[in-house]
């Protein structure tokens, strides 16, 4: 598969990527240089608060992450925010209530808990590309079902309320999340290929 | 269900791709970005850096061109090649580089996984383990790009540097590299299914059916090749048409 071409409709938008000590931003402006868009890290709130879209991306360990979050008063920020948002890997499991990641309480966006792989039955981190499958919202548009997608993590989340696809390893867990304006994913879109540029590209056209 | 994957490595000198022969006799098979690019749109899977210049100029001239392939591709890649430091981690995993492999230096000190791991999490760590079958049918490590003999067998090491925080073994048959006469599935296997960690095997893909067999028989979690991909005598995308039909779970 071709990678997407620059989109031109997003030339003018502003993306805003969450500056905290758990980010993955190299990668994820990366990403959103070759769709096109030009964005900008950082922890200003209101710079955060005016941009068109937020991305939470994430890499590292929870309990430090949500430490920074709250320091700072980023953690009340994002949960207050009103724009499309997208937490990736650590950033949407630090959306969920909970993480197992040295008992972190996170931000409670997603009514759910994060947990971790059991390591006596599988190896762990997951790392590679695993499918996505039961896609629902228009996160997933134009993509099929079993589509894959590349993952690196430890902790994961059970299906919920929230789940917007679902993937597998040993147990069905979630793919990815989505409440209102609040989206999470699992996976590394800014690492998956084809798949993963038509998803921050749908993201951007929320 | 988690695929097995497929991963070209590109051996990098001065900015250049090369293959060695059995770790002599390099050849220039081109631009490493143009390559690593041809690379993602085929399907790879990920992508290995293996730096191994040694001039003085080194660091700089592999940070840039990590730069440059973060800003490229859409996949994921590892850089390896003469890591001793924290500092060096962290610089190229600033610069865009996914994950990072040590091999030398990690035997040497075997505390700097420990220190690895802890700094950036294991998954970014991977343990390059050079490895011969010796005349008593034990495998052994090998350092310094093959040069020099341990007397440690590679089963021993690997089980230490996964316990210090390896996140990934990346397996390199000396026997087989630069044979084409197909991976070793011997270690690979007695890796694969000891440690708690995915094997990458390295070292003498030849055919599509090498590849079959390391995933099937040697239980490999992932299968890298060099000379292969480049000089095209195998198109990724015919192999994992191949894979995908020999019932292998893998990325179309």
């Amino acid at each position: 598969m071709m990678p997407c071409p620059p989109q031109k409709e997003f030339y003018n938008m502003e993306v805003a990527i969450v500056k905290y000590n758990a980010g993955n931003v190299e990668s994820v402006q990366n990403a959103l240089n070759r769709l096109g868009v030009k964005s900008i890290v950082t922890d200003d709130h209101d710079v955060l608060r005016s941009a068109d879209r937020v991305i939470f991306p994430g890499v590292g360990h929870a309990q430090p992450a949500m430490e920074y979050l709250i320091e700072r008063q980023l953690d009340k920020l994002i949960i207050s925010l009103e724009q499309p948002v997208l937490g990736i890997c650590l950033g949407m499991q630090l959306m969920c209530t909970s993480s197992e990641e040295a008992n972190t309480k996170c931000l409670g966006i997603f009514d759910t808990e994060v947990k971790l792989f059991d390591s006596e039955s599988l190896k762990v981190p997951q790392v590679g590309w695993n499918d996505i499958y039961h896609l629902k919202t228009n996160l997933f548009r134009g993509l099929q079902e079993n589509s894959y997608v590349y993952y690196v993590h430890s902790y994961y989340v059970l299906i919920a309320a929230d789940t917007i696809a679902e993937t597998s390893y040993t147990l069905p867990y979630s793919a990815a999340l989505g409440k209102d304006n609040f989206y999470g994913v699992q996976f590394h879109p800014e690492k998956s290929g084809a798949v993963g540029e038509k998803i921050l590209a749908n993201f951007l056209e929320q | 269900m988690l695929c097995k994957r497929i991963i070209p490595c590109l051996d990098i000198k001065d900015g250049r791709t090369v293959k060695g022969i059995n770790f002599e006799n390099i050849r220039d098979a081109g631009d490493p970005v143009e390559l690593a690019v041809i690379y993602a749109n085929e399907g790879a899977d990920e992508l290995v850096f293996l730096d191994i210049t040694a001039t003085i100029e080194r660091r700089k001239t592999l940070i840039e061109l990590v730069k440059k392939i973060a800003a490229a591709i859409n996949i994921p890649f590892t850089v390896g090649g003469g890591i001793s430091s924290s500092e060096d981690v962290q610089l190229l995993l600033q610069n865009g580089a996914d994950k990072v492999s040590v091999n030398t230096a990690a035997f040497k000190n075997p505390e700097l996984i420990k220190e690895l791991s802890s700094a950036f999490g294991s998954q970014c760590i991977v343990l390059a383990i050079d490895t011969k079958k010796e005349a008593d049918g034990e495998w052994y490590v090998y350092l310094n790009g093959g040069r020099t003999r341990t007397g440690v067998r590679a089963i021993d090491w690997a089980q230490q540097a996964v316990g210090l925080g390896a996140g990934e073994i990346l397996l390199t048959s000396m026997n087989n590299d630069g044979t084409k006469s197909g991976f070793a599935q011997d270690i690979t296997r007695a890796l694969a299914t000891r440690l708690p960690v995915p094997v990458i095997a390295s070292g003498g893909a030849g055919t599509m059916e090498h590849f079959r067999d390391i995933f099937l028989s040697g239980l490999a979690d992932a299968a890298l090749a060099a000379s292969i991909f480049h000089y095209k005598e195998i198109a990724i995308p015919d192999l994992k048409k191949y894979l995908s039909a020999e019932k292998i779970d893998i990325r179309l």
